[in-house]
Parts: C-alpha cells; structure tokens; sequence
C-alpha cells in the first residue's frame, strides 16, 4: 500500500491488479492440494523398515540396511 | 532433528505452495512436480539439518529455489511450451477471454529476469516477508525490495503499457523498459 501510494494512483490500480492475477495463478495451484505421488513418496521413506523392534522412540537403527 | 510424525505432516503440508512456487518459476508443471519431488527428497535426506521451530517452508522453499536454479543453468537453452504445459496443470480451464489474459500474464512473467520473477514470487504471491525472502535467495533484504519493485514495474510496463498488445509486446516493451535493466 505504501509503495503503491508513492507511485500514483493509475499505477497503483496497475499494481492490484498484478498482485490479483500473480495470486489467482499461484493459488489454483495451492487449490490442488497434495497428489497422491508425494503423499506416497512421503509414507515409503518415512517407513524405512516395517520392524516392530525398534529400540528407541521414534529413532530408526542405524546399520539397518 | 529426526522426522517425527508432525514434522512429515508440515513437510506434506508445504507440497500445495511448493508446487504452486515450482510452477510459477518454470511454468512448467511436470518439471515442477519432479522439482517438487527432488526437493522433498533433499529435504528428507539433510533433515538433520533443520533446525527446530525454525521456518519449516523458508527451509523448502530455499531447497526448491536452489535445485531450480542449478536446474535452470542446465536447461536454459530448452525451448519450452510454457503456457500450454501450465495449463495442463489446472483442474479446470479457465474461460476464454480469462485463459487470454492469464497467458499474457504468464507470457509477461515470464521475460521477467530470474532473481526478479522468484522475488516477486515469494513476496507477491506465496506471502513471505521481505526477510524470509531474502533468506530464500541468500541475499539482502533491500536487494529483495528492489528486485521485486522492478518486477511490478515491468510487469506493468509489459501488460499495461498503452498499444503494447497492438504491436507485440516485445519491440514496444523494449522501447519502453530498455533504459531499466
């Protein structure tokens, strides 16, 4: 807005309507919300071995491999 | 620190605005999901380095924009199908006179120089401050500022310059924004 104001009314229109339409193309795309592949690739390395004994909490073996 | 639970879920939590960051850079939108892939990759393998209840988003955000770059170096002579490959990427197409003026505004962000377009990006579209931005790039706060005030007014010079859609846009807009850069 301040910068907006220094630069004069008509620019200042100019430059809402930039900032609308920079928004409107970035959020239809947050509006997709999260495909499949990386809600997948996130669950296969959060798993690294399905292994009931795991000593610690929440911390995975090293030498596991 | 270690992944946990919460931290997956923030991690998948950022995918909708990475995605929307990796497709505003390279208007691309199947080279911005491998973009996004590869950051979440990067960021799974060095999550040791995150620090805790720092920025969660600046951190990925600053893996995608530096894997693009390094990408970008490589591909730059690429021709590409900017808007045709982006609006695969919507869910659903915009009406005609809408898609038109979305492409001009693509078109336009586009001829944006680099570090302009990502500064604009991340202030303008994705909400971070100046600072957050200016960690992202690895730059100053000012420098940010001033990168993406010059970005508003190209884009300007370029969508809104009176009889520039009449001759296309680049022999009028470079008249007009040649003594700028």
């Amino acid at each position: 807005m301040k910068e907006a104001k220094k630069q004069g009314g008509l620019n200042a229109e100019i430059q809402s309507r930039i900032g609308h339409q920079l928004r409107a193309m970035y959020d239809d795309v947050v509006r997709q919300g999260v495909p499949d592949r990386f809600v997948e690739l996130i669950r296969r390395l959060d798993v690294p071995e399905a292994n009931p004994h795991v000593g610690t909490a929440g911390e995975k073996n090293d030498g596991g491999e | 620190m270690p992944l946990t639970d919460q931290l997956r879920d923030d991690i998948l939590a950022s995918v909708p605005s990475l995605r929307a960051f990796a497709i505003s850079l390279s208007g691309n939108g199947d080279r911005a999901d491998d973009l996004v892939q590869e950051t979440l990759l990067r960021a799974l393998a060095n999550i040791d380095s995150f620090q805790p209840g720092s920025n969660l988003p600046a951190w990925l955000f600053t893996i995608l924009r530096n894997l693009f770059r390094s990408d970008y170096r490589k591909r730059r002579r690429e021709v590409e199908d900017a808007e045709g490959s982006y609006a695969k990427t919507l869910k659903t197409q915009p009406a005609q006179s809408a898609h038109l003026e979305f492409e001009e505004f693509r078109n336009a962000l586009d001829k944006l120089p680099q570090d302009q377009r990502e500064a604009l990006i991340l202030v303008g579209a994705s909400g971070f401050s100046y600072e957050d931005a200016a960690a992202i790039c690895g730059c100053a706060v000012g420098t940010i500022k001033s990168r993406v005030n010059r970005a508003r007014s190209k884009l300007s010079a370029l969508l809104y310059v009176e009889g520039a859609e009449d001759f296309g846009p680049d022999e009028t807009v470079r008249a007009v924004i040649g003594g700028s850069g």
